[in-house]
């Protein structure tokens, strides 16, 4: 599959297949395996670095799943489209800036992508929309368990599976989940949540992982341990936590409305009139105001499709995929003046905010007082 | 002034934190893009410092375990050193080869100390088949020294029977 046929069409887990409306996102998992008896891809030298490649490639390439998929050594890439497929968290930062002897490998849907040769020999990852962490670790441990036949991984009983970097040994397993926590933000709950998710031995990051900065409210929360617990143990923990977040959030939207309803109208509406009116946007305005817009159709302020909308949005408007589009490179005004040109185009349509799409508040009825006489 | 990974003449300087550590890296124009260092879209001095230690490895044979002044990898060729550098392994055998600090990077990290979790099963049922012919090859050897004959047979069918399981297993893959 050509690279233009690969990002023309939007990814599965973002075109919103379950419908999903929530705080969270999306779910994913990644592995980190390394072929035995072969030096770690950092260390080896440019041939030894061939020679994983050449013995992981066909291995990944003929997985049925595979069928069709874009595989492409990085080195043939170009820099925007290299930052495209980072910016649809199909390959990571640190993969896209290692040139030779690296290569990735999507899946037609862009549910599974495998990174080869970036800080372990083979990362894999699958990607679902919503809270999905285990149905996507099967999944992917099926493909691990295919690759496992002709492959042989580094693996320690004692240690697990063995890694570059001893942060990932043992399941070689990272789970995480995009949240979109606006709410909390508003509210002034958001740290102190996060603190609480810290505290429980799990990480909370930014869009892109390690070390970037939270935009648009969008946070990810993943494990830290990889050795000492089982990957359903892990996912379990995980799992509860982003639902228990998911739920504070929500709770903070329904509170929000409650007390103040002009702020929050006032703020919805402020995002719909300068991303409906802009004609200059940065990506960090575009990401604080989509994140308004789509809290606002999660709270019934518009159609609940607006959700999709902005979320495909949030992907449309990064810089490599705008200077993919118009298919040169960009300065910063242009960008933002082309970023703003696609918001206003694809909100075209957009009623102003309303209530009428409002649907009864989501809060479950007290229930009614125990009564010690009824059993 | 050189540069850090061939004789030519340094043209790209880069100075970066890693790990609260300050560290500098010269290069050549043609290092430098080799490794991705012009490439606008980022990298890490961490891993351009853990590659090109394999290249001066290479190259300076003059650097051995004794000059690092610790242990070092007999697979790979990755120093103690390199790793509390760079926090990071040379291959799966440094697991071995460093042990004692493995214990001790673990205890920082992780929830417990040994893996609880997926295994490669067939992966290890094709090593412990491997394990188990190379005791009964030892003790068939030390049977037919012995002169136990009979003894010998015995083992020399069960390698047989486990060589006939083993075939299809380890063909494709010789284990350790």
């Amino acid at each position: 599959m050509r690279f233009s046929t690969l990002i023309r069409h939007p990814a599965d887990w973002m075109a919103g297949g379950q419908g999903e409306d929530g705080p969270v996102l999306t779910s994913r998992i990644r592995l980190a395996r390394n072929l035995r008896h072969h030096p770690f891809p950092g260390w080896a030298k440019r041939e030894q670095r061939g020679a994983a490649l050449a013995a992981m490639l066909p291995a990944v390439e003929t997985l049925p799943v595979m069928k069709d998929a874009f595989s492409q050594i990085l080195s043939t890439l170009n820099p925007v489209q290299k930052q495209v497929l980072v910016e649809r968290h199909l390959i990571s930062r640190e993969h896209a800036a290692r040139g030779e002897g690296s290569a990735a490998v999507v899946e037609r849907r862009q549910t599974f992508s495998f990174m080869l040769n970036e800080e372990d020999h083979l990362r894999m990852q699958a990607i679902r929309p919503g809270l999905q962490l285990s149905a996507a670790f099967d999944a992917l441990s099926e493909l691990d368990s295919q690759l496992e036949k002709s492959l042989e991984f580094a693996f320690d009983p004692a240690l697990g599976y063995l890694t570059t970097c001893p942060t990932n040994l043992g399941t070689g397993m990272r789970a995480s989940a995009m949240l979109h926590l606006p709410a909390l933000v508003l509210s002034d709950q958001i740290g102190q949540v996060l603190q609480a998710v810290n505290k429980i031995g799990l990480a909370v990051r930014g869009l892109y992982g390690e070390g970037t900065e939270s935009l648009g409210n969008l946070y990810q929360i993943s494990n830290q341990s990889t050795l000492g617990e089982s990957e359903p143990s892990i996912i379990r923990r995980l799992e509860r936590v982003i639902a228990q977040v998911a739920e504070h959030e929500q709770n903070a939207r329904g509170k929000l409305l409650e007390v103040d309803p002009n702020m929050v109208a006032d703020k919805i509406g402020r995002a719909y009139g300068v991303l409906r009116h802009a004609h200059v946007i940065n990506s960090k305005e575009a990401l604080t105001h989509l994140s308004l817009l789509r809290m606002g159709a999660s709270l019934g302020f518009f159609p609940k499709e607006t959700v999709i909308l902005c979320d495909t949005l949030l992907l449309e408007i990064q810089p490599a995929h705008l200077q993919l589009l118009t298919g040169r490179k960009l300065a910063p005004e242009e960008r933002d003046a082309i970023r703003a040109e696609i918001v206003r185009s694809r909100l075209h349509s957009l009623d102003s905010p309303d209530t009428r799409w409002r649907k009864p508040p989501d809060i479950a009825p007290p229930s009614p007082p125990a009564n010690p006489g009824d059993s | 002034m050189k540069c850090d990974f061939c004789d030519h003449k340094a043209t790209v300087f880069l100075t970066q934190l890693v790990e609260g550590q300050m560290k500098k890296v010269c290069l050549c124009s043609r290092c430098a893009k080799e490794r991705g260092v012009t490439d606008p879209t980022g990298f890490s001095l961490a891993d351009l410092l853990l590659g090109g230690i394999a290249t001066s490895a290479a190259t300076t044979p003059a650097k051995t375990p004794s000059s690092t002044g610790g242990g070092c990898c007999p697979t790979c060729g990755f120093t103690i050193d390199d790793l509390r550098r760079v926090r990071r392994f040379g291959c799966g055998d440094c697991y071995q080869a460093f042990s004692d600090e493995v214990a001790q990077m673990i205890r920082g990290i992780h929830k417990g100390g040994t893996h609880v979790g997926k295994v490669p099963q067939g992966q290890m049922a094709r090593r412990v088949l491997h394990q188990r012919l190379e005791e009964l090859r030892a003790k068939l050897d030390h049977a037919i020294a012995a002169e136990s004959y009979e003894e010998a047979a015995g083992i020399r069918d069960e390698i047989r029977r486990l060589g006939c399981d083993t075939t299809g297993i380890t063909a494709d893959q010789p284990g350790p």
